[in-house]
C-alpha cells in the first residue's frame, strides 16, 4: 500500500464508472426504475396481506383503503373455520413432502447416470428432458387425466404426486446434472481407491458437494407442488382430499367471492413457502468445491 | 515410534504382463507393457506428455479398465478387481482432497470406510499428522491450506492406510520449484522409512533420477528401457532415452563409421576399440554427452581433439557450458521437454553441440578452442530404429536391495 503507484488505479475507478453509467442523474434514473419494478412486483403481495386484515366495509369502499386502519383478524378465523381447512393443509403437506423427497432421490440417481456414465441414448435422453419442459401444461391436462383414470389414480393424492413429479423431475435432473459435472472426477476416484464402492463414493463425496444444487432443486420442487392449482383442481374431487390451492377456490361461489377470508387464506397458504425458503436459502450461496484441486 | 516400522506383511510386488490400453476411437495409450516391480521398490515412470504414464498408473489402481494383459499385486491377480479391493493408495496430481471434510477427516476417510476401529483410526491419523507436520492443521478444510500443505495431506491420506503400494501421479508438479525440491527429499526419506512399494509418475527427469531405484522411460505407450538411473544415463539402449535423460541433453549427430574412425562434420575421431559398433562404412547416430568433452589442456595426452568455434559460452560457476556448431546434420528428437538449457530460438540446420568444461579454461565466443573428447564415452544408435549399437553390458537386472539403494541416495 505504501507503493506510490498503489493509489493510481484506484483513483481511476470512479471516473470510469461515472462515465459508463452516464453521470449521477443517470444512476438516479436507474435506481428509480428499479424501485418502480420492485413496487410493481410487491404491490399484489401487499394488497393480499392488507386486504386480509381489513374489515368488510373497507374492502368494498369506493375510495380504496390503502392501509387497514381498523385491523381485524376475523377474516383469518373465518378462513380457518371453513370446512376441510385442516384436512387440506395436511393433503398439501403430504403432497409437497412426497414430491420434494421423491424428486431429490430420483433426480440424484438420474443425474448421476447422465453425468457419470456413458450409455446408448444418453444424448437423446438429455434432449428429451429439455424438450418435455417445452410442452405447455394445459395441453397435458386431458391426457394425464385419462392415463391416471385408467390406473385408478384419480381423486387420490398419489395420482397428484405422480403428476407433479413429471413436471418437477426434468428441471431437477437437469440442474443436478450440471452440479455433478462441476465436481472433479478425481474426488470420486480418490474415494474409490480409499476403499469406497463406486456408489459409496457418490454418496459420501459427490452428494455433499452438490448440496447447493439439492437446495435449489428442493426449493423449486416445493414451490411447484405447493402452488399448483389446475391439475389438483381437475384430479381431486372430494373436498377432504383437496389441496390448499383448490380450497382457496372454494371462496368463490355462484353467490360471489368472500374477498376478506380469501385473502386471509391466501396469506396463510403463502406462509410455508416463505418459511421453507428462508430456512434453506442460506445454504445455496455455499461454494463447497473450493479447495478440491490445485494449489 | 511403532508406525515407522518397515512393512513386514505380505509381499507387495507388482507385475504387469503385456498390459495394453486402447481408448475408444482406437487411441493406443499403453502398448504391451511388461514390468516387474519388486516388493518395496521405488519405480519411476517417466516420459513426455501423452506417453501413457498416467493411464498405466490408473490401470494399476483399477481406475481404468485394462484392454489386454494381466496385472498382479503380491500373489493376487487384480486385473478385474475394483480399486478398493487392490489395497493400494494413490496420490493425484491435483491432490483430490475432499473439500467438505477437514484434514483429519480427509486422512481418516480410508480407515473409516474400511471400518477400522475408532481408537486405532484416531491414533493412526495422529501419527501420520505428526510424521508430516500437520498437527496444527487437522481441523482445517482443504480450501484454507497452502499448496504444500495440501500436498502433505494427500500424502497422509495415502500413508495412513499402510497399503501394499503407493501410486503417485506427478504429486509435486503443482508446487513451486523450491518446495518441490524439499518435498522430493521428504518423499525419498519417507520411502526409506516405510519401505512401501511405490510407482511414481513424472515427466521431470530430475525427479525420476533422484527418486527412482529404477526408472522406466516410456514413449508412445511403450517402455523403452527400465534400469537404474546410473545405467539409464551411462548405457541408454535407445536414442530417445539418451536424449531424454541428462541435462544438458546428449549431443546427437549423424556420423559415419569409417574403419576405426567416426566421421562427423569436419571431424574425424578415432574410435575406442573396446566401445564401438561392429560396422563399417555405415551411417549411425553418434551420441556424445557434454561432459565427455574436456579442455585439451587438462586432458590426458593422446586424447583425440577437436578445433571448435564457440558460439555461446555459459559460465555456471561450477562449470562452463560451451556451445559450438558442428557441420553435420542435426538429429531432431521431440523429447517433449522444455529444455531451458539448450533450447534454441534460431532455426538451425546444423547441429549445435554443447560441452561441459572446467570454468577455469578461458573460453570466449569468437576465439577458437581446442577440446578433447573421450571416445570411450561415445554412444552409437541405429539411424532407422534408434536402438543402441553397443552390446549391453551385463548388469544387475535385479534392483538393488532396498537399504543399499536408500543409502546410495
Ligand atoms: N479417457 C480418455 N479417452 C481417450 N483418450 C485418452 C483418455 N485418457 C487419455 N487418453 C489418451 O491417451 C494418451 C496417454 O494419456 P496419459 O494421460 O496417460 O498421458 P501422460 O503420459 O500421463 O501425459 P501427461 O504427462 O500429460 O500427464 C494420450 O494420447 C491421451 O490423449
Ligand atoms: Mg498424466
Amino acid at each position: 500500500m505504501s507503493s506510490p503507484l498503489a493509489g493510481a488505479p484506484l483513483a481511476g475507478v470512479p471516473a470510469r464508472a461515472r462515465r459508463r453509467r452516464g453521470g449521477r442523474r443517470g444512476r438516479l434514473g436507474w435506481n428509480a426504475l428499479g424501485l418502480a419494478v420492485f413496487a410493481l412486483i410487491i404491490f399484489p403481495v401487499y394488497w393480499m396481506i392488507a386486504t386480509a386484515f381489513k374489515r368488510g366495509s373497507d374492502i368494498f369502499a369506493d375510495t380504496p383503503v390503502w392501509f387497514p386502519i381498523h385491523p381485524t383478524l376475523s377474516n383469518f378465523t373465518d378462513a380457518i373455520h371453513r370446512p376441510h381447512f385442516w384436512a387440506d393443509v395436511k393433503n398439501s403437506l403430504i403432497i409437497v413432502g412426497c414430491v420434494v423427497a421423491l424428486s431429490l432421490v430420483l433426480a440424484f440417481l438420474a443425474a448421476l447416470a447422465l453425468a457419470k456414465f456413458r450409455f446408448y441414448g444418453r444424448k437423446a435422453f438429455i434432449v428429451l428432458i429439455i424438450g418435455v419442459q417445452m410442452i405447455p401444461l394445459n395441453a397435458l391436462i386431458i391426457p394425464i387425466y385419462l392415463v391416471l383414470a385408467k390406473a385408478n389414480q384419480v381423486d387420490k393424492l398419489s395420482g397428484v404426486i405422480i403428476t407433479y413429479l413429471t413436471f418437477v423431475l426434468p428441471f431437477t435432473v437437469w440442474t443436478l446434472r450440471g452440479f455433478m459435472i462441476g465436481v472433479p472426477r478425481e474426488l470420486e476416484e480418490a474415494a474409490q481407491v480409499d476403499g469406497s464402492t463406486r456408489f459409496g463414493a457418490f454418496v459420501r463425496v459427490l452428494l455433499p458437494l452438490i448440496g447447493p444444487g439439492l437446495v435449489a432443486t428442493s426449493i423449486f420442487a416445493f414451490i411447484q407442488a405447493w402452488n399448483e392449482f389446475i391439475m389438483a383442481y381437475v384430479l381431486l374431487h372430494s373436498p377432504e382430499k383437496q389441496t390448499l390451492t383448490v380450497w382457496l377456490a372454494s371462496f368463490t361461489t355462484n353467490r360471489g367471492t368472500a374477498w376478506g377470508p380469501l385473502m386471509a387464506g391466501a396469506t396463510l397458504t403463502a406462509l410455508p413457502v416463505v418459511i421453507f425458503f428462508v430456512a434453506i436459502q442460506r445454504k445455496i450461496a455455499f461454494g463447497l468445491t473450493a479447495g478440491a484441486v490445485r494449489g | 515410534m511403532l508406525f515407522f516400522r518397515v512393512r513386514q506383511g505380505d509381499m507387495a510386488n507388482i507385475t504387469l504382463e503385456n498390459v495394453s490400453k486402447i481408448f475408444p476411437g482406437g487411441i493406443v495409450a499403453v502398448d504391451d507393457v511388461t514390468l516387474e516391480i519388486a516388493d518395496g521398490e521405488f519405480v519411476v515412470l517417466v516420459g513426455p506428455s501423452g506417453c501413457g504414464k498416467s493411464t498405466l498408473l490408473r490401470m494399476i489402481a483399477g481406475l481404468e479398465e485394462v484392454s489386454g494383459g494381466r496385472i498382479s499385486i503380491g500373489s493376487e491377480e487384480v486385473t478385474d478387481l475394483a480399486p478398493r479391493s487392490r489395497d493400494i493408495a494413490m496420490v493425484f496430481q491435483s491432490y483430490a482432497l475432499y473439500p467438505h471434510m477437514t484434514v483429519r477427516q480427509n486422512i481418516g476417510y480410508g480407515l473409516k470406510v474400511r471400518r477400522a476401529p475408532k481408537d486405532e483410526a484416531r491414533r493412526r491419523v495422529a501419527e501420520v499428522a505428526e510424521l508430516l507436520g500437520l498437527e496444527d492443521l487437522l481441523d482445517r478444510r482443504p480450501a484454507h491450506l497452502s499448496g504444500g500443505q495440501r500436498q502433505r495431506v494427500a500424502m497422509g491420506r495415502a500413508i495412513v492406510r499402510e497399503p501394499k503400494a503407493f501410486l503417485m501421479d506427478e504429486p509435486l508438479s503443482n508446487l513451486d520449484a523450491k518446495l518441490r525440491v524439499g518435498m522430493r527429499a521428504s518423499l525419498a526419506q519417507l520411502h526409506t522409512r516405510l519401505g512401501t512399494t511405490t510407482v511414481y509418475v513424472t515427466h521431470d527427469q530430475t525427479e525420476a533420477m533422484t527418486l527412482g531405484q529404477r526408472v522406466a522411460v516410456l514413449r508412445d505407450g511403450r517402455i523403452l528401457q527400465v534400469d537404474t538411473p546410473q545405467r539409464l544415463y551411462h548405457e541408454p539402449r535407445d536414442v530417445f532415452v539418451a536424449a531424454f535423460i541428462g541435462t544438458p541433453a546428449m549431443n546427437l549427430v549423424e556420423a559415419t563409421i569409417d574403419g576405426d574412425d567416426a566421421l562427423f562434420g569436419r571431424f574425424r575421431i578415432p574410435l575406442d576399440p573396446e566401445r564401438r559398433p561392429a560396422l563399417d562404412h555405415r551411417k549411425v547416430t553418434l551420441g556424445i554427452r557434454p561432459e565427455a568433452f574436456e579442455a585439451a589442456a587438462s586432458a590426458p595426452a593422446g586424447a583425440p581433439t577437436l578445433e571448435v568455434a564457440p558460439a555461446v559460452v555459459e559460465e555456471l560457476g561450477s562449470d562452463a557450458h560451451v556451445f559450438f556448431p558442428v557441420d553435420a546434420k542435426r538429429i531432431g528428437l521431440d523429447t517433449g521437454l522444455t529444455q531451458d538449457d539448450e533450447g534454441t530460438f534460431l532455426a538451425q540446420e546444423e547441429a549445435l553441440f554443447s560441452a561441459r568444461i572446467d570454468p577455469r579454461v578461458d573460453a570466449a565466443v569468437g576465439r577458437p578452442l581446442t577440446l578433447a573428447v573421450d571416445p570411450a564415452r561415445f554412444h552409437f544408435f541405429d539411424v532407422e530404429s534408434g536402438i543402441s549399437l553397443l552390446p549391453a553390458t551385463p548388469a544387475a537386472t535385479e534392483p538393488l536391495p532396498n537399504e543399499l539403494q536408500s543409502a546410495a541416495r
